[in-house]
């Protein structure tokens, strides 16, 4: 296997440009999917026997949560990276996904709360899957506090990589809390023996809206990566370039 | 429509769940893009001032 692939992206010049082409790309097939999942989950899909309409939430919640969860791991994937190899790109990645992660983490908690209040008669408990998920948002702001706190950005790098790489034992915790804990929180809809648990109406705009939420968060990573990217360049003739080929 | 907007009464909980998840959604983009082009502006400064004193 040929790592060139490799280490081209681990050239910030290869990895802004790359980036910048991209970005919008995967935000605008985001923006149509999103469109086509909303009207699926807001008009076609059937009303649910036992939640009546307030189970429509799931479109907005789970694909946050999903969101949270893939930010998480990504960002401590580009750290350990960064950390292990040294390379700049991965820890601007990794720095790019902390921002958007903890606003998707923070959202998919409160559209729990939302949901819960109808459904089961309070904003929050103190449940495995709620706690074990709001540890996830202290690990989000805990490694920005992190990175805000050291004023070299090399050393600012390292630490809070580390940071991210102890807060991703966190994230099977979450993914299994509902499985190894009597929760109130329902089990997994999706990825469960015997198939998903919702019938195909219901189901298609769930997939369409978690599709959309992942080609949403690549271009919010790469776009936050090329800032971050930028932040970190402090000559270098392609800088030159690129700034006055965008003025 | 009035009736798609009340959700058999559960519209209060479902449009600001989704109001709340569209202005997330949003507000990425918007502070994305504005710090990329303070990023801009802060390089090319930077590279300015190099150029004077190197």
């Amino acid at each position: 296997m040929s790592w060139t692939w490799f280490h081209r992206f681990g050239s910030p010049p290869y990895f802004y440009r790359f980036a910048g082409r991209w970005a919008p790309w995967f935000l605008g097939i985001s923006i149509v999917l999103l469109l086509i999942g909303l009207y699926g989950g807001l008009v076609t899909a059937p009303v649910d026997y036992f939640q009546s309409e307030v189970y429509r939430i799931i479109y907005v919640h789970v694909p946050s949560s999903h969101l949270a969860l893939l930010s998480y791991t990504w960002m401590a994937l580009a750290a350990a990276i960064g950390l292990i190899w040294r390379i700049k790109v991965c820890h601007a990645i990794a720095a790019a996904c902390a921002p958007a992660g903890a606003s998707f983490t923070a959202l998919s908690l409160v559209t729990g709360m939302i949901w819960g209040q109808p459904t089961w008669g309070t904003w929050w408990t103190w449940d495995p899957r709620l706690i074990s998920q709001l540890f996830v948002l202290f690990f989000f702001l805990g490694y920005m506090a992190l990175r805000g706190s050291i004023e070299d950005r090399d050393r600012a790098d390292r630490a809070s990589a580390v940071l991210a790489i102890v807060g991703v034992v966190n994230i099977p915790i979450v993914k299994y809390s509902v499985i190894w804990w009597n929760s109130l929180h329902q089990p997994a809809t999706l990825i469960r023996e015997g198939g998903p648990g919702m019938p195909i109406e219901m189901l298609w705009p769930l997939l369409v809206m978690l599709a959309a939420f992942t080609f949403y968060f690549l271009a919010i990573m790469l776009m936050r990566a090329r800032v971050e990217v930028l932040r970190r360049e402090r000559s270098g003739t392609w800088l030159r370039e690129e700034l006055a080929r965008t003025a | 429509m009035s009736e798609f907007l009340d959700m058999k009464g559960y519209g209060i909980y479902v449009w600001p769940a989704y109001a709340l998840t569209l202005g997330a959604l949003w507000l990425n983009v918007w502070i994305a893009r504005r710090q990329l082009r303070a990023a801009r502006a802060e390089a090319r400064r930077r590279l300015a001032m190099l150029e004077q004193n190197p």
